[in-house]
């Protein structure tokens, strides 16, 4: 990309792209710290975690004020607008990124006061280190402008669906189990569902990466793995007869 | 009241005996024989003409085409100033020209109304067609053409008149108007089209050079539309202009488009964007791109578009 002649100009768009990426690779360790804590029962790396969201929230007003100064002073237009409006976008689905990784971490350290879950947690740390490969991925997508990463990312969401899917078999067969494990499996199932809301993040940004670079919507549906009548999990007979 | 472009062999609609005419406008200017339609000049080897450009983007526009130019070059001398422009412009529809200095947008505009015949040593080629008129053929009187096609210009030029002769000025040379009260009315619906009515009403016989300067560009604009053109030409007509005289401007033209084709040249883009429909991006004395403005503006096709629209051009 050529120049701006105005320097300025370019130098403002050029500094809100990095603070994207700035607050991406904030987001990325977040949700890596988060699952780590849940793995590692840390309760100093889960508190880091929360207090770290902080920076996140601030970083997502700056690129906000950043966009809204450059919309006012430069009136942006076709690419640059694009850039512009997709960094407010991806500042927006970074933050609710952190958002998730830290409810993550607050429930790792409650999960920590209780009696280890081994297998579960490992579950949990398989999905995270997924969804953060995903989301790492995007972002180097995102600062690299290649598309094909982008799309790659797009195109394998239905990874996650099917990873939480698994999940959440597998914790209510074992709340079915040992009753007594329920509060710590319902902290757990959270856990992935926020997982797999920071996965819909990553494909959000991909969708972003798209529009800014193309000027197009992708076309298509995203391939989606649904819960199957095979997948569903057990219906536990919840309903007990009083008698 | 529209009238024919072609001179009547008995000279019936000339608008009189032309010795009597007030030497203004047009005709004051020497004529040359505009180039046969289709007729090639052909460019001397020492003018390092440069290749031949990629093909224009075009994204072709829906409604009745009001000018149709095909392979359009102009030459001032040696000089080859456009070449080979071919460009539909649609009728009650804003087209704007955008581009760097010299990159021709103004002269394909005056090719428009023949106003390059008032250069000497201009010499135009191709077609321009206006409803299917070529409009450099011999037998078009300019002066007519130019009644058709308005013209506005950056710098408002009122005659040093009173604010009724400047307006009544085109019908009368016309003579598409004679009863005095006929004219009154005329007069009153041009400048209210304009949008001055309401702050000259009370003194048309005061002169036109003591109106503000984006009074003056309303009463230019005024003056065009009196005479019932079909295509309103525009150079930069708001670029000696303070903001709110061009938003008033600006707000004249969306209401001009619903009866004229209008075509307007401008170094604002911010402009461009807000008041056409159409736009064509020239660089280097060739089209590069035209298409529907929202388009060119969201996300052009040619990378030239986008680095002149985007404040790149090095």
């Amino acid at each position: 990309m050529n120049q701006h002649t105005v320097k300025a100009y370019g130098d403002e768009l050029n500094q809100i792209t990095a603070e994207v990426a700035r607050m991406g690779g904030l987001a990325e360790a977040q949700v890596a710290d988060a699952i780590e804590s849940v793995a590692r029962r840390d309760i100093a790396l889960a508190r880091a975690v929360v207090d770290r969201d902080l920076k996140l929230d601030a970083l997502h007003r700056d690129v906000e004020k950043k966009a809204i100064r450059l919309i006012a002073l430069r009136q942006p237009v076709a690419s640059d607008l694009r850039r512009t409006l997709g960094a407010m976008k991806m500042a927006s689905d970074l933050e609710r990124t952190g958002d998730l990784a830290k409810n993550i971490a607050k429930r790792a350290l409650i999960l920590a006061e209780a009696e280890p879950m081994q297998p579960l947690t490992r579950s949990i740390e398989r999905m995270g280190r997924l969804v953060s490969n995903r989301l790492r991925d995007v972002l180097d997508a995102y600062t690299a402008s290649e598309l094909d990463r982008a799309m790659a990312v797009w195109q394998t969401d239905d990874e996650v669906d099917e990873h939480y899917n698994a999940l959440f078999r597998e914790l209510l067969t074992y709340m079915m189990g040992d009753p007594r494990t329920i509060g710590a499996c319902t902290h757990l199932l959270f856990m992935a569902k926020n997982l797999e809301r920071i996965g819909d993040h990553a494909t959000n940004i991909a969708e972003t990466v798209h529009y800014e670079i193309t000027g197009d919507d992708i076309m298509g549906e995203r391939p989606r793995a649904l819960p199957t009548a095979e997948d569903e999990p057990p219906t536990p007979n919840l309903i007990t007869d009083p008698n | 009241m529209k009238f024919r472009i072609f001179r009547a062999p008995d000279g019936q609609n000339d608008g009189g005996d032309p010795t009597e005419r007030p030497r203004m406008g047009g005709d004051i200017l020497p004529e040359v024989a505009p180039a046969k339609a289709g007729e090639r000049v052909e460019p001397r080897l020492e003018d390092a003409e440069p290749a031949p450009g990629p093909t224009v983007v075009d994204s072709p526009p829906v409604g009745p085409i009001k000018i149709a130019a095909r392979d359009v070059s102009v030459f001032y001398g040696d000089k080859q100033a456009l070449y080979d422009v071919s460009l539909d412009i649609p009728d009650k529809t804003v087209t704007a020209f955008i581009g760097p200095s010299g990159c021709g947008k103004s002269t394909f505009l005056r090719t428009m109304n023949r106003m390059n015949d008032t250069i000497s040593g201009a010499r135009v080629a191709g077609r321009i067609a206006m409803d299917g008129e070529d409009i450099n053929d011999r037998a078009v009187d300019p002066v007519l053409l130019r009644a058709r096609v308005g013209m506005v210009f950056q710098r408002p030029n009122p005659f040093p008149k009173s604010i009724y002769e400047n307006v009544a000025y085109g019908p009368k040379i016309h003579g598409l108007v004679t009863a005095k009260s006929e004219m009154d009315g005329v007069v009153e619906s041009a400048l209210k089209r304009a949008g001055l009515w309401e702050e000259v009403a009370d003194r048309l016989q005061s002169s036109a050079m003591g109106l503000s300067g984006g009074q003056q560009q309303r009463l230019v604009i005024a003056r065009a539309i009196a005479v019932n053109p079909e295509v309103i030409l525009m150079d930069e007509p708001c670029s000696a202009l303070d903001p709110i005289a061009t938003a008033r401007i600006e707000e004249l033209i969306d209401e001009l488009r619903e009866r004229f084709c209008i075509v307007i040249v401008t170094h604002s883009m911010a402009q461009a964007a807000r008041v056409s429909q159409r736009t064509a991006f020239f660089h280097m004395g060739r089209l590069i791109e035209t298409g529907d403005t929202e388009d060119i503006f969201q996300n052009p096709r040619e990378r030239r578009t986008l680095d002149y629209i985007t404040g790149r051009f090095g």
